[in-house]
C-alpha cells in the first residue's frame, strides 16, 4: 500500500523530494524535503508538507522552500526549515528566525579522557550545575545595567572576552566571530532590555542543556585532527543556548511590527507567524538591527557559560588551563537570519537566508571561515537527545549549491512533550541513563521526561541523510556522560 | 461549562483551547492555560495584582498581546497569576487586572518555560459559547 505522501512528492533521488509548486495555489517555489523515505512516514503524520509549502509564498524566495531532515512541525516555518530570499526585492520574516534568536551550539575539546573524567562525573556535573545558573526563572551572576548591555548587544563575544570571559581565540572559532554587525540597540524595545539584563549568563530551561561527553567514533580523521580532536574517548564539552528572554522579546515585538508591515505592503500570507516585511524597507531593516543585537547577546552568553565551564573543569581536575587544553572548536548559530551571495543561473545574487533549525555549513574554502578550517570546511555541530549521542561535522560545496549552505540543526522531535510527560516518568528517565553511565542534573526534574530520548528521532538517522545527501559531511560522534538541563 | 481549557498537543511546542460563557471569559481561561503550564496553579495564592491595558488591530492580536504581557511579567517580576479580572476588551482594546503571586521555588513546582505566544492556529470563536485556541513556543 503507498503511502499518503506518495502522492504528493516527486522524488529526486533516495535523499531529495520535492513539493511542487501545484501542491498548493499561491506558492512562488517548489519545496524540497532532504529526508529518508522511512523519515516521510512520520514527516507526513505532522503534515509539515503544508508548512514548507506556506513558507513558499513569501515573497522573492528563490530556490527551493527547504526542509533539512530534522524538519517537524513547527509555528508557522517548520523547525527545519531554510528560506533564503533576494535582498533587492524579498522580505524578511522574524518567524524564519523564530523566538529563540540565535539559538546555538558551541563545542569545546579538551586533553581529558573518559577514563579521567568518569570516577569524577558526578562532581563535575554538580559543580558545573552550581556555576552556572540553569532553569526556568534562574537570573545570571553578571550584573550589566541598561548602558553595559548595550555593549554587549553591539560586541557580542567580543564584549565577554574584553570582561574577562574567555579568550580572542574563541573568537576566531565562532560564527561571524561572536559579533554580527548592524547591531542597532535603538531598535530594541525596553521591555526586551529587561527581559535580557538579568538572563545575561544563563543557560536557560526546555532543550537547552550543557553536555560533557566522549569521542566514541571519528570517521574523518584528518578534519577531527584539525578540530583537536585526535582519539576515541576524548573528552568534549557542548554548549547548547540562546538569547533567552532577550531575543522572546525582540522577536514577539517585531512579529507585531511586522503583523502591520504585511498589511501594508500588501503582502498576502496563509499563516499569520509568517509576518514579513521587504528587506529593504525600514520595518525589515529595523528587525534585522534588532536580531543583531539578539544574536550578539546569544554568542555574549554562551561565551560567558564557555568561561565558567574551563573555570569548573580546572578546580575539579586541579589542572592548568594549558593541561586541560579546552580549546573552543566552534559555535554555530541555528536560529538566524543571514545576508549572503548565491549564484543563481549563474549570476550572483544577495539574499536573506532564513535558518529556522538550521545549521550553516561552508565548504572548505569559503571565505568567511577561519584560517584553520580552511581546508577542512566549517564545523557543524549536531546535538542529539541526552541518552543517544552528538555529531561533528563539517560543511561541503553540494550545501552551498543546494541548500544555501545549510543543513540540519539537531535530532528533531518526533513525540509532543505532552507524550512525552504520559508515557514517561522524569525519575525514570534520570534511572535509565545513570545505568548506561550517563549522569543528569536538571532544575525541574518533571521536565525532564520531556526531552528524553522516546521524544526524538534518533539523531543518527537525521545526521546520515544530511551525510549521504551531501549537505555536509560527517567527522565524529560523541556519547553523553554527564548532562544538565535546564 | 464543564472545562475552562484544555492542552493540545503539538510536537515542538504546546497548545491550548479556552472555553468560555463569553470572551471575557474565555481570554480569562486562556491566560489561566497559560500559567497551568508554567505551574499547578493550586499552588498559587492571590497576594499582589498588576493591572495590564493592551491595545492591537483586531481581538486575535489582542489576545496575542496580552498574553505576552503576562509571560513578560512572568519573566522579568517572577509573577505566577491565576486569576484575571477583565473589566474591558473590545475589538482593540483589553484591560484586565490580574492576580497572583512571586515565584517561590520552595512552594511553586516550576514546569515548562513558555518563551511566547505565536499567530499559529490561532482562532478565537465567538460561536455558541467561545472557543480559544493558542500555541506557545516553549
Amino acid at each position: 500500500m503507498s503511502a499518503p505522501w506518495q502522492k504528493i512528492l516527486n522524488k529526486i533521488d533516495d535523499y531529495r523530494w520535492e513539493i511542487p509548486k501545484s501542491y498548493k495555489a499561491g506558492m512562488s517555489v517548489p519545496g524540497l524535503i532532504f529526508a529518508s523515505e522511512a523519515m516521510l512516514n512520520h514527516i507526513w503524520q505532522e503534515q509539515v508538507f503544508q508548512q514548507v509549502a506556506n513558507v513558499a509564498f513569501l515573497p522573492g524566495i528563490v530556490g527551493y522552500s527547504l526542509a533539512m531532515p530534522d524538519i517537524h512541525w513547527g509555528y508557522g516555518f517548520p523547525i527545519g526549515g531554510v528560506a533564503a530570499t533576494k535582498v533587492k526585492d524579498g522580505v524578511v520574516s522574524p518567524g524564519g528566525v523564530g523566538f529563540d534568536i540565535n539559538c546555538g551550539v558551541r563545542l569545546l575539546r579538551t586533553n581529558l579522557t573518559e577514563k579521567e573524567v568518569k570516577p569524577k562525573i558526578e562532581q563535575l556535573i554538580a559543580e558545573l550545575f552550581v556555576e552556572i545558573p540553569s532553569g526556568l526563572g534562574s537570573t545570571g551572576k553578571i550584573r550589566v545595567n541598561e548602558k553595559e548591555l548595550e555593549k554587549v548587544l553591539t560586541k557580542g563575544s567580543y564584549w565577554a572576552v574584553g570582561k574577562g570571559y574567555g579568550e580572542a581565540e574563541d573568537i576566531v572559532a565562532t560564527e561571524e566571530s561572536g559579533c554580527m554587525k548592524g547591531a542597532n540597540p535603538d531598535k530594541v524595545s525596553s521591555k526586551a532590555k529587561k527581559r535580557g539584563i538579568p538572563q545575561l549568563g544563563t543557560l536557560g530551561s526546555g532543550n537547552h542543556f550543557l553536555e560533557v561527553e566522549g569521542v566514541d567514533e571519528i570517521y574523518d580523521p584528518e578534519a577531527a585532527k584539525a578540530m583537536g580532536i585526535g582519539d576515541i574517548g576524548q573528552v568534549l564539552i557542548l554548549i547548547h543556548t540562546g538569547s533567552r528572554g532577550f531575543g522572546h522579546e525582540v522577536c514577539s515585538d517585531y512579529i507585531r511590527v511586522l503583523s502591520e508591515a504585511t498589511k501594508k505592503y500588501g503582502i498576502t500570507l496563509p499563516d499569520r507567524q509568517l509576518a514579513c516585511a521587504p528587506v529593504g524597507s525600514p520595518e525589515g531593516q529595523d528587525y534585522l538591527q534588532a536580531m543583531a543585537c539578539a544574536a550578539n547577546y546569544a554568542w555574549a552568553n554562551r561565551q560567558c557559560i564557555t568561561h565558567w565551564v574551563r573555570e569548573s573543569l580546572m578546580k575539579v581536575f586541579g589542572k592548568s588551563r594549558t593541561e586541560l587544553g579546552m580549546q573552543q572548536v566552534y559555535d554555530v548559530a541555528h536560529n538566524i537570519a543571514k545576508i549572503e551571495e548565491y549564484p543563481i543561473d549563474g549570476k550572483k545574487h544577495t539574499l536573506c537566508v532564513h535558518r529556522k533549525g538550521a545549521t550553516r555549513a561552508f565548504p572548505a574554502g569559503h571565505p568567511d571561515i577561519p584560517d584553520i578550517y580552511k581546508s577542512i570546511g566549517q564545523p557543524v555541530l549536531i546535538p542529539g537527545d541526552m541518552g543517544r549521542c552528538s555529531y561533528i561535522l563539517v560543511g561541503t560545496q553540494t550545501a552551498m549549491k543546494e541548500s544555501f549552505g545549510s543543513t540540519c540543526h539537531g535530532a528533531g522531535r518526533v513525540q509532543s512533550r505532552a507524550a512525552a510527560k504520559r508515557s514517561l516518568r522524569g525519575a525514570d528517565v534520570v534511572r535509565a541513563l545513570a545505568a548506561r553511565g550517563i549522569i543528569v542534573k536538571a532544575g525541574s526534574i518533571g521536565s525532564l521526561a520531556e526531552e528524553a530520548s522516546e521524544a526524538y528521532k534518533d539523531v543518527t538517522e537525521v545526521v546520515d541523510v544530511a551525510h549521504k545527501a551531501g549537505i555536509s559531511h560527517k567527522v565524529a560522534r560523541a556519547i553523553p556522560i554527564g548532562v544538565i538541563k535546564g | 461549562m464543564e472545562k475552562d481549557f484544555e492542552i493540545i498537543d503539538h510536537t515542538a511546542d504546546v497548545g491550548i483551547i479556552a472555553y468560555g460563557a463569553d470572551i471575557s471569559q474565555a481570554f480569562a481561561n486562556a491566560a489561566r492555560a497559560l500559567f497551568s503550564l508554567i505551574t499547578e496553579l493550586d499552588s498559587v495564592n492571590e497576594v499582589l495584582h498588576r493591572d495590564i491595558e493592551v491595545t492591537a488591530s483586531n481581538q486575535e492580536s489582542l489576545l496575542v498581546e496580552w498574553l505576552n504581557e503576562l509571560i513578560y511579567l512572568f519573566d522579568v517580576e517572577h509573577i505566577l497569576f491565576k486569576r484575571f479580572d477583565i473589566t474591558k476588551l473590545n475589538h482593540t482594546q483589553l484591560k484586565a487586572r490580574n492576580y497572583g503571586e512571586k515565584v517561590d521555588k520552595s512552594k511553586h513546582k516550576l514546569k515548562i518555560g513558555v518563551k511566547a505566544t505565536t499567530y499559529h492556529m490561532l482562532k478565537v470563536d465567538k460561536g455558541n459559547g467561545c472557543q480559544i485556541q493558542v500555541l506557545f513556543d516553549i
